[in-house]
Order: structure tokens, then sequence, then C-alpha cells
């Protein structure tokens, strides 16, 4: 009987393991959630090294030492074991040495804000190739991407070429919101006043899935887009098609927009106001507002000591940089 | 309601007849059966003249014992509160699928899932906590009750004012839509200008007096009263794992205090401290709030620890193994527990060097723990392990939890985090700590300790039942949730476009369930335990050949706990007493100092509730009113010096001869 229940009990496991092989974050077509997908993996299987063994004595000890089973060593008063104690504290250590370096490299060779290094595992990235320029903003409850070298600009529909790295400027209007697409990278936070980043690469051409991962209130819900990996020729087919059939995004175009609705359509512009996303960074759309940050002296991080993660993308001149909340 | 607008602003504030959720069938339903359900109650109690019994005998006890039992109480029926909101969660998500949005509008449903998180752990999980070591951790001391007993019972009824908000703001206005920890800016007053928040605030500011105090109070009550010979290294493990947990609690709980008092006044008068204007960030709170929040878990978790040492060394007939590596595996426990809050939130921007750094502590901390899990297993190696229900609820707790563990240190990973952060794997993985850490422990004390607060057993077969009930319940409940967390579904969407998704949001919907099945034997279990007590009766006090110290007395034990503070020698003193052939003291028995009962508790916690009510609803007089009251209630109870009495050497005579009597009766 208990043959039958492992039996069952396995192929349970395998049925839930070939389903997870199918999940979105198990088979991903960013190189970044590839890496984090080998990561979880490998994760998996070291603490696995732990658990199972944990597991399976528990029950076997349960069984063993039942109160009913006479035959079984009773040793009333064992209660140390110096040899074993050493052991019991050293097998989980060992694994979060390995868990632990693991965990360093990986954190940083993974970091969100960091220049890609690769297309993916066998694709450098080719000569002069510059990343694409993706602001994106949250808000309720929608996300509008500006495309800054293009000039244009789209709501709740996000597309890029295929192994072109992209690189994500990130803010939210009123609330925090998780900027995910698990198909292509991590999440991160958009959060209002701050701005964060992420670098990530498509190797796949599809529609992708991206949405809030962080609730913002009554249209959460309803916060999700498409995500287009497409070649270089559909990208600028893309981009004609918002310049021709798309409208103005002026700061009153902005305002209207950023009012709170819910499951809005997809949308184009055609033409972006300069400077519209810094300006909604540093909430200074209404320059007379009153929490437009130009009016607080906030030093601009201008490269420095960790250059390499932030990209200087716009002149720091009146920089008003938002809080950043990158700090390392 | 008032003919001068004016007038009634001022009494009211903003509460009118619209704030009534009148246009809500299911608040409406459930509004009539709460108040046919209170109307039967309170008639029952009046009917049969129980009033005066349950101010006298309860409501006003300072018995550590008898608080520990109203806090389990309070527990289990905020249990079925924040259950029912479960349940409403995972039938609407069942649902809600393409055309279909299910039953419940978004309004209302993310009220539900805010509820759900406080009340499971404000009001469900820390009560039974608090109430069991208020119940057991004096008598495993020896002590005759804590250190302070007026203010336990205080703490208990502040405790009930929060609940009791929190239940008011379910028929009266809304509560909060902002999730579990209100992260401002949602909260903030721009983004939730209605009393949803402030309800949470104030609830959990009044309830949050309460524990700290209680927390203060059995701090103290477990470095100053421990039995003679008790030395710290003999505590039994269930009394370290208070300890900590108690000053996880005095050095945690005034975060939160801190963090709300902070969001209360960017909300009332106006300040910036976490909005987006004039150098404000949200980024604060969060970090403020996680502060206080990590520490929680182990506030939560620690004690169940406790639980299941006490219990595996019981039913092992072994002493635990490896005493001293456990006492330390707590300690380092909640050391690291502050050092691990920031994973939390690895994905809002902060650098790998930051994210490495709380990622590893994070994951050290699951090396004391599993040192613990080895403890427990060494205990059953070579015992004679007797599967009675509290041993049951361990194992299924040793094989639950390192599922969780495992889980918990793959989100400390923080690129891993990345992809699983706020979705259905995370709510996957805490439900398994919780569920199968928390609650399996308090399941386990409930039945371990019910006799000793009774005097007779809980039924065996229907605790079978929900023992079962519960853990299958579990693994269909979460682990489908592991899988929709894996397929990249989000945390806190009323609504789904994705008809692949479906099934697994339809097993969770049966594991939950099967939890309400189990839910039912538990209270069936409390039934027919009562109807048949005679049957399950415990004339012996150590109906289970207990180990520690309140196994040595009667079931339920006396006022004073023990006739004779009992001298300590080894940790499992009564074992070692009943093994060295101890005699139960006859005679020569002394009047025994005790405090009297007082009602200023319960009356100072009322109070609260009226304030924590105007502070709400913006009544400003009677806000003002009540804060006075409440401060003149509580001067006035200084003054109060009738407040303990000498209990005479006849009574304690009479009382331990008629335990002779029960024990020779029984032999």
């Amino acid at each position: 009987m208990s043959m039958k229940l492992c039996r069952g009990l396995l192929a349970c496991i395998a049925i839930l393991l070939l389903a997870g092989c199918q999940t979105v974050l198990m088979s991903p077509s960013g190189d970044l959630a590839v890496q984090q997908r080998n990561l979880i993996i490998t994760s998996t299987v070291l603490m696995l090294l732990i658990i199972v063994p944990v597991i399976v004595l528990t029950l076997l000890f349960a069984w063993h030492f039942r109160a009913s089973n006479k035959k079984a060593h009773y040793d009333p008063d064992w209660d140390h074991s110096t040899i074993l104690e050493l052991l019991i504290w050293a097998a989980p250590l060992l694994i979060i040495i390995a868990l632990g370096a693991i965990t360093w490299v990986s954190t940083h060779k993974l970091d969100p804000y960091r220049q890609l290094e690769r297309l993916s595992a066998h694709q450098p990235i080719p000569e002069g190739v510059r990343p694409l320029q993706v602001d994106v903003v949250a808000l309720d409850w929608k996300w509008l991407f500006i495309y800054p070298e293009q000039g244009i600009a789209s709501v709740n529909e996000l597309v890029a070429p295929v192994d072109r790295p992209i690189q994500f400027k990130i803010t939210a209007t009123s609330v925090m919101n998780s900027f995910f697409i698990p198909a292509l990278a991590g999440q991160i936070y958009a959060m209002p006043g701050m701005e964060t980043q992420l670098q990530a690469v498509i190797n796949a051409p599809g529609e992708f899935k991206g949405f809030s991962a962080n609730y913002s209130g009554h249209g959460f819900s309803g916060m999700h887009f498409l995500f287009h990996g497409v070649s270089e020729e559909g990208f600028s087919q893309w981009v004609e098609k918002a310049k021709s059939g798309g409208g103005d995004l002026s700061r009153d175009a902005y305002v209207k927009l950023a009012a709170p609705s819910e499951n809005e359509p997809v949308a184009y512009y055609a033409t972006v106001e300069p400077g519209l996303y810094r300006a909604i960074l540093t909430r200074c759309v209404d320059p007379e507002s009153p929490s437009c940050m130009t009016r607080v002296d906030l030093s601009p991080h201008d490269g420095g000591d960790s250059g390499a993660m932030l990209q200087s993308g716009h002149a720091s001149g009146m920089a008003a940089m938002a809080t950043q909340p990158h700090s390392d | 309601m008032l003919s001068h607008p004016d007038l009634a602003k001022l009494i009211f504030g903003r509460l009118s007849l619209d704030s009534l959720p009148l246009h809500e069938p299911i608040v409406v339903y459930t509004f009539i059966a709460v108040a046919l359900g209170g109307i039967a109650l309170l008639g029952t109690v009046t009917y049969f003249k129980l009033w005066g019994y349950l101010w006298r005998e309860w409501f006003t006890s300072i018995d550590h014992k008898k608080i520990g039992i109203m806090y389990m109480i309070l527990g289990f029926v905020m249990l079925l509160r924040g259950f029912s909101d479960a349940i409403m969660m995972r039938a609407h998500q069942a649902l809600s699928f393409g055309d279909s949005h299910g039953f419940l509008p978004p309004e209302h449903y993310d009220q539900i899932f805010t509820a759900h998180g406080v009340i499971m752990i404000f009001f469900v999980a820390m009560p039974m906590v608090t109430g069991l070591m208020n119940f057991v951790m004096p008598l495993q001391i020896g002590a005759r009750d804590v250190a302070f007993p007026f203010l336990n019972n205080f703490s208990f009824w502040m405790t009930v004012s929060g609940a009791m908000l929190v239940m008011a703001s379910l028929f009266i206005g809304e509560f909060a839509r902002t999730g579990w920890l209100a992260y401002p800016p949602l909260s903030a007053i721009v983004s939730s200008p209605d009393a949803g928040v402030d309800y949470y605030i104030w609830a959990l500011q009044i309830a949050g007096v309460g524990t700290t105090l209680s927390g203060i109070n059995l701090l103290v009550t477990i470095i100053k009263m421990r039995a003679p010979g008790m030395t710290m290294m003999k505590m039994p493990v269930f009394v370290w794992t208070s300890l900590c947990t108690n000053v996880l609690i005095v050095a945690a709980f005034p975060v939160l205090t801190v963090c709300l008092a902070l969001l209360a006044l960017d909300r009332y008068v106006g300040t910036n401290f976490f909005t987006t204007e004039l150098g404000g960030n949200a980024m604060m709170y969060v970090n403020l709030i996680w502060i206080w929040g990590h520490p929680e878990v182990y506030i939560l978790v620690l004690p169940a620890f406790g639980i299941f040492s006490e219990v595996t060394a019981t039913f092992s007939r072994k002493p635990l193994f490896g005493y001293a590596s456990m006492v330390y595996a707590t300690v380092v426990i909640t050391v690291l527990s502050y050092l691990v809050w920031l994973h939390h939130f690895f994905t809002m921007g902060s650098g790998a060097s930051v994210n490495s750094f709380f990622g590893i502590t994070t994951m050290i901390i699951s090396i004391p723990t599993g040192a613990k899990i080895f403890n427990w297993l060494f205990t059953m190696y070579r015992g004679r392990v007797e599967f009675q229900l509290p041993m049951m609820w361990t194992v299924a707790f040793m094989v639950t939890f390192v599922i969780g563990g495992m889980t918990g240190v793959l989100l400390a990973v923080p690129p891993a985090d990345f992809s699983l952060h706020n979705s259905l794997f995370l709510i996957a993985h805490f439900h398994n700590v919780i569920i199968g850490g928390v609650l399996f422990g308090l399941f386990a004390g409930i039945t371990y300790w019910f006799p000793k607060a009774f005097g007779f057993r809980l039924d065996p077969f229907w605790g079978k039942c929900s023992f079962w009930l519960w853990v299958t319940g579990f693994y269909f409940a979460f682990m489908p949730l592991y899988m929709l967390g894996l397929m990249g579904v989000t945390r806190r969407l009323s609504h789904f476009d994705d008809p692949s998704l479906r099934i697994w949001f339809l097993i969770a919907a049966f594991g939950a369930f099967l939890i309400a099945l189990g839910i039912a034997c538990n209270i069936i279990q409390f039934f027919v335990s009562f109807k048949n007590r005679e049957k399950l009766r415990d004339t012996t006090g150590d109906p289970w050949d207990g180990r520690t110290l309140e196994w040595s007395t009667s079931s339920p034990p006396p006022k004073y706990n023990f006739a004779f503070t009992p001298i300590v020698h080894d940790h499992d003193a009564w074992w070692m007493m009943k093994k060295n052939g101890f005699k139960r003291p006859l005679g020569g028995f002394v009047p025994i100092h005790m405090p009297l009962n007082t009602g200023a508790g319960v009356i100072m916690g009322a109070i609260s509730f009226v304030f924590g009510f105007a502070m709400i609803w913006y009544m400003w007089p009677l806000a003002a009113l009540s804060f006075v009251a409440l401060l003149a209630v509580g001067i006035g109870h200084t003054f109060n010096y009738h407040r303990d009495y000498f209990l005479g050497a006849d009574e304690v005579t009479r009382t331990e001869a008629s335990r002779t009597e029960l024990l020779a009766s029984h032999v």
C-alpha cells in the first residue's frame, strides 16, 4: 500500500514538474529571464540535497520509532551527541555557503541596472549597438511607453526588436506599481518621484504578457499590456504606424491621459513633447506644482563611483535627478 | 440626522447614513447573520444569567490562565472571520475569468484581501500565540502569575478593542483597500481618502499597545519570576522561545507604532513623511514597516517552534535532543531576524551589494532553523513515538515547513526574487510557513495543553478528522499557487483573462473547501469534547506523562498554580521529580499572596474603541472626550490600592485536599 502511495506521489510530482517546465518563468524568451530561471533551478537542486533527506528521515524515524514497534531501539536518556550536533549545523552551513556565493555573484551579474554583456549565451553584443531607450511610466491604471529616440509613445503596448538590448527607465505618477514582463526579465518597481532601471533583451519574436506586479488600487487587474518582440523591420513599421496614426503627447494630453481609467485600449502618440518623461519623473508636468522637484535641491548623481550602473542618458545640467533608490 | 448640518458634522464627523454599505448585498446578508448570531448569543447569556459570572470570573480576571484562554477564544473567533475572507477570495478568483467578473467588485475584493491579511496576522496568529504564552509559560517556570497581572488584562482588552474596530469596518464604512501593509502612496489621503485606512491605522495602534505591553509583561515574568533553581539553561524550550519572541515584540512593535503614527500624521495633519511631495518618500515607510514586519514573522513562529520542542520530547518519551543547540539556534534566529528586512523589496531598486547582503543574511537564518529541524528529528530517533494528535501535527509540520523553508530561501536569492516577488509563488511560500509552521504549531499546542486548561482532553476522533482535512486542504490550496507563481501570475488580481489558469484556481478553491471542513471539525470537536467531558476527564493533571512543571499541578490548575513554589534542579523538571519519586506535599500550607480582579482593563479597552472610532470618523469632540476619559480611568486606577489579597492557608489546604482525593480515587 505504501509502495502504491509512493508511486502515486512520484507520478504527481512528475506531472507537476512537467507542467512547471512549460510555465513562462521556466521557459522564458529573454536572456536575463533565462539566467534567472537557471538560477532558480540551481538553487532548488542545491536545497533539495538537504530537504529531501530531511523529509525522508522524518517519515522514516516517525514510522520506525513508533511506540508500537517494540523492536526499535529505545534509548530514553539519549539527548546529546557532539558529532551529530556539529553535523546538523555543518550540513545546512555548507549548503548556504555554496548558495551564498552563487547569490553574491548572480545578484551582481543579473543586476537590472547593469549593462548587458551579451545577447544570449552564444551571442555577444555586436560592436556599436546602442540599446533601445524606453521610458516607462506607470499611470492609474495603464502603462505609458515613451521612445525618446523615435519620438513616439504608446499606451499599453510595448514593441522592441529581437536581439537588441533595451534600456528601460521606469517611474510612476501616483502610486507604486511593478513593471514585469515575465518572459523578458525580472520585475522592478515603478515609483512616483523615483526612477528605476532595467536592462534587458528579448531573444525570440512573439507576444508576451506584461503587467503590474504590485497592487495599485481599483483598476489594478486591468493594468496589463502586450510586449511584442519583432524584427528590426517590424519595429520600424511599428514606429511608422505610431507616427502616422497617433496623436500628440503634449503636457495637456498627458494630464488627460494620467486621469484614472481602467482597461485602457492600446493608443499611439506620433509626437512626444521634449522633456516630458523628465517632467513626469521630477513631478514637474505642472511646473508651478508644489511637488515639482526642481524646486528642491537634490544633488544629481553624475556617474562617479556607480558610473557603470547609472546611464547618464540625460544631460545633467538642471538634472533635478529625482530620488534614485539604487544605492551601492 | 440632525436638522443643523454643522452640528451634525461636529458630532458625527464624516459618518453619515451613506457610510453604511447598504448597496452591497453580501455585506447586508453578513450583517443580518452576524446580528442574529449576536442577538442569540447575548440572549443565551442573559437567559442563563451568565453576565455576572462572565464579568466576575472572566472579563475582570487578572489570572494569566483565564486571560490566556480568552486570547485563544478571540483568536479562534477571528479565525472564522479571516477564513471567511479567504474562502470568498478563493471562490471569487475561481469564478472571475474572461467575461465573468466573479461575485465581488474590485472595491470589495480589495478590502477582503487586506482584511484577510490584517486579521490573520494581528487578530488570529498574534492572540493565539500570546494566549498560549500567557497560559503556559508561567506554569512552566513555576510562577503564580505574570509579573504585572493587571497589565495583562489591560493588554488583552486593547487587543479585543482593535479586533472590534476591524469588525466594525465591515458594517460601518469600509476597510482599507491597500494590502495588509498599507504602503503609501496608495494609503495616503490622496489615493485613499475614505475611512478604510484609518480603520487600519487605529485598529493596529490600539491592538499594538496591548501587544507591546503584553510583551514587556511576559519578558519581565521570564526574567524575574522563574522558580528557584531554574537558571536560563534549565528553562523549558517553550519558555526560551517565548523569551525571544517577547524580546522581538518589545523591540519591533514600537517601530510599527511609529511607522503608523507617521502615516496617521500624513493623513490627518498633512505632514509629508511618506508622500511624493516636499521631500517625503514612501520607501521610508516600506523600510520601517518591514523592520517591524520581518521580526513579526519570527514573533509568530518561534513560540510554535517551542511548542514542537515540548510535544516532540513528550511524545517521543525522550528528552529533547540537543537542548543547548536548540537554545542557541533560537537566539541566533532572534538576532538575525533584524538583519533581513530588505528582502521584502529587493525589486525596489537597491544596488546589487545591498541586495546580496540581505539575501545572504536571510539564507543564514535557515542554518539555525535547519539545526532545529534536525534536533526534532533526532529527538524521535531511538524514542517511542506516540502518535497522539499533537505529535501528528508536529510531523505534518516538519514535512510541510521544510518545503516552505526551501521556497523561502529561493525567494531570498535576489535575481530569483525579481521573477517571483509579489507572485502567487510568494503567497504560497508564506502560507506554507505560516500555516505549516505557526498554525500547525498552535493546533499542536491547543490539543496538548487543552486538558491542562479545562481538565478534560479534546476528542481525538474529531481532532484527527480536522487534522487530515487541514493538512490535505493545505496542500490542495497552496501547491497550485506555487505553480501559478511560476506561470507569472501576480497576487491581488480580481480578474483573469487567461482561461488556462483556471484549473489551478479551482484546485486551490477545493483545498480551501477542505480547510473549511477542517475548521468545522474543530468546532464539532470542541462541542463533542465538552459533551463527553466526563469520559475525557484528566484527573491526574499529567495526561501525557509530561516533562515540564505545568504537568505537576492539577488540571485545571488552582488559582495560585502551585501551593509551594517548586525547586528546579534540571530541565525537564517534572520528569526528574517523577523519576526521583516526588511526593506531593499534603500539609503545612501557608497563605498565598494573590492579585485582585479589576474592571479597569475592560473599561479602558471599551473607551479605546470609542476613541479609535471617533478618530476614524473625525468626531473630534467625542475623540477628545474619550481620550480624557481614558486617561482619567488609567490614572484613577493607579489610586486603587485595593488590588491584592491573601488566599488563606485553610482554602489552600481544602483545594489541595480535594486534589489528593481526586488522585486517590483514580489510581
